[in-house]
């Protein structure tokens, strides 16, 4: 990404470019299937979904690529892609590539991308799939662009790739002109996911990689699972509360907590509430916190600013409630309450207790 | 232990506003920070030093005016700040950006060979979390990203162990030095600087470095020219066509507007009543 001029970026985009012969042949869309301990990441297959749109609208072939063992959770992987759009597989089956580290999974993938040549290679933003586009990238010396929110194909065929820009302020769109792949990162949940087709055909494209774990220097010595129970599931839950600085002060964020447990909500907040320290990280919503695609999303005290905007605008249903009628969150909430959340929230709260009461009775 | 720190001054984005008629950048008056991901990355780095020696130095590239995080920096503790800064560097993506910036530390290692450079996790403008492992990458560090905590250091054997942070778990990694190492925020927070280090990084010279003082032989790979993205369009996104239907607030009671929320929210999404009611009727 860069900070660069508007003017002078314009100036550049609008040079009439013409791609290099060596990059000619490049073609077909791909989506890296991030398969870690045997477990798929779903950001694979919302990928897939959006990766099958850009492949379409190009006319090419939409590759899953695929590095782990040989063995059930592989070749489930292999069928899952291709049910989730996936035409064909590129596999390097390799016993190396259970657990991830960077040095194995980047010589295996830019070793696929040498010699099948996609145009655009699309991953998933997580840790594992930042961890490795940068090196994928960098070694190919091509164009890597982050934590996309929308892609499309622009009319000469290139990918246009939109982020929040300027801390979440403002979108822009972003291409990489010259160089093939043209690469970007999709955070998790920001992508819908696609409806599975179980009995679709596809290929699947064997390719061997020579690893040897004496020249694999980074060792693995533990890996410590996350407890179930501990696992905050915010990007994945049905509904979502989440409070911001209209709360006031710390001790306040149990209104939130409060309605959440009545409702059986995951809940969350805005990035100032993480920045002053009234909530853990983990549970930051936004651009640079969690994005979420929940039934249901009930927004207290939160302006609604681009950074928080892009990680919940995939949500059915979103109710915001703040004082400020003129906050960009009524810009995108379909239904509002304009007024304090303090007072609002405990009202909420007894009236879902006491309407779930009923039903509780009844049943 | 030879460190290099990577830091980059940032606009403290909290702070940053659009102006609501013109829809630009008001950058005027907000103030610049230390990206706040770095400093998790300079206090690890400060430890490591305090418990081996040697030295901690950091490195930014950006304007002039970036030499006061470099001093800030040195106040926390470093050694030593370089800044590099050419207008040859102006538009710089990530993969012109971690060029520069590894070209820098290449030519530090001239003086005395880098056991380890850290960067931050990423930065809270760009976002990106490229240039970490584009340095390693191009330096042919080891990579250790998303680290949570730095369990052990064998300067002997040149070997060092750290959990890291992945998708459903914590790997405990060992491996070799020269590494690249971006930290986690949650881990050591940085410390603050005693009065002795903020009185020298008041004063302390710092090294600027232009392209041809870091090493760089072909400016074509720096900035805009050696950037392979390209910034086609900013832009502000579209407000929703219908803006947020209103529930009547104001003067009324509890009860009136609590009906009337659930009332809306059952009639916007029709299974959510049922599913709630099944949801409590297990509890």
């Amino acid at each position: 990404m860069t900070d660069a001029p508007k003017a002078a970026a314009a100036g550049r985009a609008q040079m009439k470019t013409e791609l290099p012969e060596r990059f000619r042949d490049y073609k077909h869309v791909w989506v890296f299937i991030e398969m870690e301990r045997g477990q798929v990441h779903p950001v694979s297959w919302e990928l897939l979904g959006e990766g099958r749109k850009l492949a379409d609208r190009l006319g090419v072939e939409l590759a899953g690529a695929l590095l782990g063992p040989a063995g059930p959770a592989t070749e489930a992987a292999v069928r899952e892609a291709v049910s989730y759009g996936a035409d064909l597989v590129y596999l390097v089956e390799h016993p190396l590539l259970g657990d991830y580290r960077n040095q194995p999974y980047a010589e295996a993938m830019t070793a696929l991308v040498n010699t099948y040549k996609p145009e655009i290679l699309l991953l998933g933003a997580t840790t594992l799939g930042r961890d490795l586009a940068g090196t994928v990238a960098t070694t190919l010396a091509t164009g890597l662009t982050a934590d996309c929110t929308a892609l499309a194909i622009d009319g000469e065929g290139s990918l246009a790739a939109t982020r929040p820009t300027f801390g979440g302020t403002l979108l822009c769109t972003i291409h990489t002109l010259n160089f093939r792949p043209q690469m970007a990162t999709v955070r998790p949940r920001v992508m819908a996911m696609p409806e599975a087709e179980p009995g679709r055909q596809g290929r699947v494209v064997r390719h061997a990689v020579d690893l040897e774990e004496s020249r694999i220097v980074t060792k693995i010595l533990d890996f410590i699972p996350d407890l179930s129970t501990n696992k905050v599931r915010l990007a994945y839950a049905d509904i979502v509360v989440a409070g911001g600085l209209g709360l006031q002060k710390p001790e306040n964020f149990r209104l939130i907590t409060d309605l959440a447990e009545v409702l059986g909500a995951e809940y969350g907040c805005s990035r100032p509430l993480v920045q002053k320290g009234w909530v853990a990280a983990e549970r930051q919503i936004g651009q640079t916190g969690k994005t979420i695609r929940p039934r249901l999303y009930i927004a207290a005290g939160i302006s609604g600013a681009i950074q928080h905007r892009v990680g919940v605008e995939g949500a059915d249903c979103i109710l915001a409630i703040n004082s400020d009628a003129g906050a960009p969150i009524f810009d995108f909430a379909h239904l509002g309450m304009v007024g304090d959340a303090l007072t609002i929230l405990p009202t909420l709260t007894e009236a879902f207790r006491r309407h779930l009461a009923v039903d509780r009775l009844a049943g | 232990m030879n460190i290099v720190v990577c830091i980059k001054q940032v606009p403290d984005s909290a702070q940053i506003r659009v102006h609501p008629v013109t829809n630009t950048i008001m950058r005027q008056g907000v103030p610049t920070i230390i990206n706040p991901y770095d400093l998790f990355s300079l206090e690890a780095a400060l430890a490591l030093r305090d418990m081996t020696g040697g030295t901690v130095t950091v490195l930014t590239m950006g304007p002039p005016m970036a030499e006061e995080s470099l001093r800030k920096a040195l106040g926390y503790g470093a050694d030593r700040a370089v800044l590099l800064t050419d207008r040859f560097f102006a538009g710089s993506d990530t993969l012109a950006t971690s060029y520069a910036l590894s070209t820098a530390i290449a030519k530090l290692a001239e003086e005395a060979p880098i056991d380890m450079v850290f960067c931050g996790k990423q930065t809270i403008d760009g976002d990106t979390a490229q240039v970490g492992p584009g340095i390693a990458c191009r330096l042919g560090l080891n990579q250790l990203t998303y680290v949570t905590a730095v369990d052990g250091l064998d300067a002997a054997a040149r070997e060092i162990t750290v959990q890291r942070r992945s998708e459903g778990g914590v790997q405990v990694l060992r491996t070799k030095l020269p590494v690249m190492v971006t930290m986690l925020e949650g881990s050591a927070s940085i410390r603050r600087g005693t009065l002795p280090d903020l009185l020298r990084a008041a004063r302390a010279p710092i090294t600027v470095w232009n392209a041809a003082a870091a090493g760089i032989e072909d400016v074509q790979r720096c900035g805009l020219r050696g950037s392979p993205t390209v910034v086609k369009k900013v832009f502000a996104p579209k407000p929703r066509a219908e803006k947020a239907k209103l529930i009547d607030v104001k003067g009324r009671r509890d009860g009136e507007i609590a009906a009337d929320t659930l009332a809306a929210l059952f009639a916007a999404l029709p299974k959510l009543e049922g599913d709630l009611a099944r949801q409590a009727v297990q509890a």
